[in-house]
């Protein structure tokens, strides 16, 4: 019980009021609303205080006329004062709004409550029953309510207000069914407190968030509503004024002034248009409280660190390869966020020949994807190349115009992703989506394509080419999938592909094959890959050379077989050491220690020291730089020789 | 797909009897005399008596519900108190009135809501802000007051529309559309405001998955990737929110008729309504049902076209 107590005190619920306070009012439009609408509520309340005038005054000699110092929003068909009658007539409508509010919220909220809370069958009667709530037209009822009580604003509003209860019922009851599982909604059930307490003290106020939103939402609607009923003149009384009613009368004087329609009508709009920006501001300052501390730090961070991290990029870029196919020199990619600009990859410099398969290899979170969407020129709004070049053919990919890449997409450079299933589109057919790519690049009869998708099909050697091209993604298995994916990358005949992980999201048995096929094709058809793995596994099958990367480095690069006999860099070491099937007999297997440290957070000097156990002052001192050991060996470490020998014995 | 339409009838099916139910059972208990209110004060006592049992109401209410619901089904709706016809040929000869209306306004929203979202996705920052604000303004602006003011601006002032009535189609196709346009533009703008956010965010979701990637690197041209591929896998959310606009757009017209007086549904109801016809707003009501759970059907029939993996389960 004692131990449990902290927690309840640590309850988001109690701690929140005021972060979540401070939040709503970082939104003007949010808190200008509210400031308006809490005015008008003490305008019309105080109507007899300070309206200028009687509602009901007469004066015939003065009758639509517009805006004067005397009548500030002119006046009526009668010469009554139309801002007095404003506030009069929002007496009205404000009281209905409530009246439906007051409905909604007695019956809405505690019976989303009980149904969240208690599950079961309770819950499935309460939504079954607001679904069919929710089916009915409201005006339809209502005016059922009107035919039988004329006139009856009361009753108008309270069965409006029934009506909306549901959609209060299923937003509450689905808040809940959120925070019921949370642990100190738990504790508190455990440490005895009764359902009724533990909802009072730890759910309302998880899903007071929820309800503030449901009720602006209902409460604009409610006002549409009533001052729609008092326009059509189903609830309007002849001795007071309303809102929809004061509309209805201007409209009948719209040829003589076309003014009376603007203070009423417009003022409506106003109130409702408050209501929403109400619900609205609530909705994102509640959706923000969601938000993890740790998501917010990092949000925080990233200005120093692009400031710090810059100096570690070499303000020149070294030339490119000519021989090779794809050549990409100092290529730097930045992410825009909220709090500033962070650096995410960080002068990667690499060469991919033709025919040879390279390997990308690091941790998740270390750039590889990253540098690979840059070259194929697909990253997110989010990210933006920010430096270095990646030449194919004599020309620069990340430099040259859209319509010039686009010609290259396909049939140059094509792309395998890591999800096989939600790489294809789920509307189409396989075979559909690759006769579009096909008929895009050889430009043939719809005939032709559909031959060539099968041949394709087949080639990546899946089984029965004519039922698979018939059929949708959502059919296939992951493997058939990421063959289909294969199939359209091929169909354009490209030089190069990049494939990102293209086995992680397969069964080991399918990654093997799906292996074999990559290797099978890359000697027939010469073509060439870049293949972006944290899987040594991978790497040793398939790949001629690696390129190994840490938070958005290269930290090291050779052939695979040099590399794995003699890695230079304590990284790159961890990595292989950590990997059972590449682990000598009689060696533990050690997981490398600790995280990849997120961009934004990159020390300035070696990004690895944290991590690693070579690392003393030198390597804290400045940036390190990628240096040539021996001829196609290089790797960023100050420390290699202290590396290289404890390996050399294991193997 | 005939058992898809089965299933969706057999759950839609309950509302065209739970709708009329509710109003009558409405009208029933709550407090308040309907033969009195019909009369007035200055009816005679044996008057009162009399419509007492031309209405029925001095038989037990579950007879009266059954007999109500008997005739129902055999398509009587029964007589309009205040027009002593049948309430099913005083609604009949309304129903095109309506439909032009809420079809109109549907496909006005739908073609300039698709529009505004698919281009406020992708250009993101200014152009999204410009149409949350139109949203949020179209969303807020009551129906009679933008009535109103479209009849102010463009048939006062402009005089290029009429302010009010209806033209069937079938006397002039010309006169017909200039009859609707305003009423229909009134009812789109909320519908325009709904369906382009709906659609700015699906398509966001959308262009945000990896198979957007693939087929782009494979070669796919870009348009085709907007045009075909985002948008028909951004549709499936949108057809949901479409039938949501038209079926609101139906309750619109209860307000739209009345403010451009179109012999509709809505316009007949609001009369139902003062004359205390309550024969009549229940045939309403069940016009109105129907006319949802057409649509509803409709939408899921455009589900599983749009979307193989519910054509299969």
């Amino acid at each position: 019980m004692i131990a449990v107590q902290p927690q309840l005190q640590a309850s988001p619920g109690t701690a929140q009021p005021q972060s979540f306070a401070r939040r709503f009012m970082a939104r003007p439009a949010g808190v200008g609303a509210a400031v308006f609408l809490l005015l008008l509520v003490l305008a019309c309340v105080a109507a007899a205080l300070i309206a200028p005038d009687n509602p009901g005054t007469q004066d015939l000699t003065d009758v639509l006329s517009g805006p004067s110092a005397h009548h500030l929003l002119g006046t009526d068909t009668l010469g009554r004062d139309v801002l007095s009658r404003l506030l009069y007539g929002g007496q009205r409508s404000l009281l209905s709004v409530a009246e439906g509010l007051a409905v909604v919220l007695a019956l809405g909220v505690p019976l989303g409550l009980a149904a969240g809370y208690r599950g079961g069958g309770p819950d499935r009667a309460l939504s079954r029953g607001a679904e069919m709530v929710m089916a009915i037209p409201p005006i339809i009822i209502i005016l059922v309510v009107l035919a039988v009580i004329p006139g009856s604003e009361n009753a108008a509003m309270l069965v409006f207000g029934l009506l909306g209860a549901p959609s209060m019922l299923r937003v509450v009851r689905g808040a809940t069914l959120k925070v019921r599982e949370e642990p100190y909604v738990t504790a508190g059930r455990l440490c005895g407190l009764s359902p009724l307490q533990v909802v009072r003290r730890h759910v309302l106020p998880r899903v007071a968030g929820p309800i503030i939103v449901q009720a602006s939402i209902f409460a604009a609607y409610a006002l549409l509503f009533e001052t729609g009923l008092a326009y059509l003149g189903l609830t309007a009384s002849s001795n007071s004024p309303t809102w929809g009613g004061m509309v209805a009368e201007a409209s009948t004087v719209i040829e003589q002034q076309e003014w009376l329609l603007i203070p009423s009508g417009a003022l409506i709009a106003i109130t409702i248009l408050a209501f929403g920006l109400l619900g609205d501001a609530v909705r994102d300052a509640a959706a923000m409280q969601d938000a993890s501390p740790a998501h917010r730090r990092r949000a925080t961070v990233p200005r120093d660190a692009a400031r710090h991290a810059a100096p570690a990029c070499p303000p020149a870029a070294p030339t490119a390869d000519e021989a090779a196919l794809l050549s990409v020199r100092g290529l730097s990619v930045t992410g825009q966020g909220r709090a500033g600009q962070t650096l995410v990859v960080d002068s990667v410099g690499f060469d991919v020949f033709p025919g040879e398969t390279v390997g990308l290899v690091g941790e998740s979170g270390c750039g590889k994807t990253v540098t690979a969407l840059a070259v194929l020129r697909l990253l997110p709004g989010s990210l933006a190349v920010t430096g270095g070049q990646a030449q194919w053919a004599g020309h620069d990919l990340l430099a040259m115009p859209d319509r010039a890449f686009d010609a290259l997409r396909g049939s140059a450079l094509a792309y395998v992703s890591q999800e096989p299933q939600s790489s294809l589109d789920p509307s189409f057919t396989v075979g559909s989506q690759l006769a579009e790519v096909i008929r895009r690049h050889d430009r043939v009869p719809r005939s032709a394509a559909r031959a060539r998708a099968a041949d394709l099909l087949r080639q990546v050697e899946l089984p029965d080419p004519r039922r698979t091209a018939r059929a949708y993604p959502h059919e296939l298995s992951g493997g058939m999938a990421q063959r289909a994916a294969l199939a359209l990358a091929l169909a354009g005949r490209p030089e190069l592909l990049i494939a990102d992980e293209p086995t992680t999201a397969l069964d080991v048995t399918v990654q093997a094959e799906m292996l074999a096929l990559l290797r099978r094709l890359a000697r027939e058809t010469g073509l060439a890959v870049l293949l972006i793995t944290h899987d040594w596994g991978v790497v040793a099958d398939i790949c001629d050379r690696t390129i190994v990367m840490y938070a958005g480095q290269v930290v090291e690069r050779g052939g695979v077989q040099d590399l794995f006999d003699r890695p230079l860099h304590p990284y790159t070491l961890g990595l292989l050491r950590s990997h059972p099937s590449l682990a000598c007999a009689g060696q533990p297997i050690t997981a490398l220690p600790g995280r990849v440290v997120p961009p934004g957070a990159w020390p300035t000097g070696c990004r690895f020291a944290p991590r690693c156990g070579f690392a003393d002052d030198a390597c804290r001192a400045g940036p390190i730089l990628l240096t040539e050991h021996r001829a196609g060996r290089q790797a960023r470490c100050v420390h290699t020789e202290q590396v290289l020998p404890d390996e050399v014995s294991t193997r | 797909m005939l058992s898809l339409i089965g299933r969706r009838l057999a759950l839609s099916l309950p509302l065209l009897v739970i709708v009329p139910t509710v109003t009558f059972l409405l009208a029933a208990l709550i407090p308040g005399d309907v033969a009195r209110t019909i009369l007035g004060t200055d009816a005679t006592q044996a008057q009162y008596l009399q419509l007492r049992q031309s209405l029925g109401l001095n038989e037990p209410l579950l007879t009266r519900y059954f007999t109500w619901l008997g005739n129902a089904l055999h398509g009587n709706l029964g007589t309009s108190l205040f027009w002593q016809q049948p309430v099913t040929s005083l609604l009949d000869s309304r129903v095109p009135v309506t439909l032009s209306l809420v079809i109109g306004a549907t496909a006005v929203a739908t073609a300039v809501g698709v529009v505004f979202g698919v281009v406020a996705a992708l250009r993101a920052g200014v152009v999204g802000k410009i149409v949350d604000a139109i949203a949020m303004v179209g969303l807020a602006i009551p129906n009679f007051f933008l009535g109103l003011l479209l009849v102010t601006w463009f048939a006062v002032t402009l005089r290029a529309f009429p302010a009010t009535g209806y033209v069937p189609f079938s006397q002039s196709p010309g006169d017909w559309l200039r009859s609707i346009v305003l009423p229909v533009i009134t009812l789109a703008v909320p519908g325009i405001a709904v369906i382009a956010k709906q659609t700015r965010d699906a398509m966001l979701e959308v262009l945000d998955r990896p198979f957007i990637r693939t087929l782009r690197a494979a070669g796919v041209p870009g348009r085709s990737i907007i045009g075909k591929h985002a948008l028909r896998n951004a549709a499936i959310p949108v057809v949901t929110v479409i039938g949501l606009i038209f079926i609101g757009s139906l309750s619109g017209t209860v307000l739209v008729e009345t403010v451009f007086a179109l012999p509709g549904l809505g316009g007949l109801v609001v009369q139902a309504t003062s004359q205390h016809d309550l024969p009549l707003i229940q045939g309403v009501a069940v016009y109105f049902t129907v006319a949802v759970i057409c649509v509803n059907l409709l939408v899921d029939l455009t589900y599983s076209w749009l979307d193989p993996r519910v054509r299969v389960s």
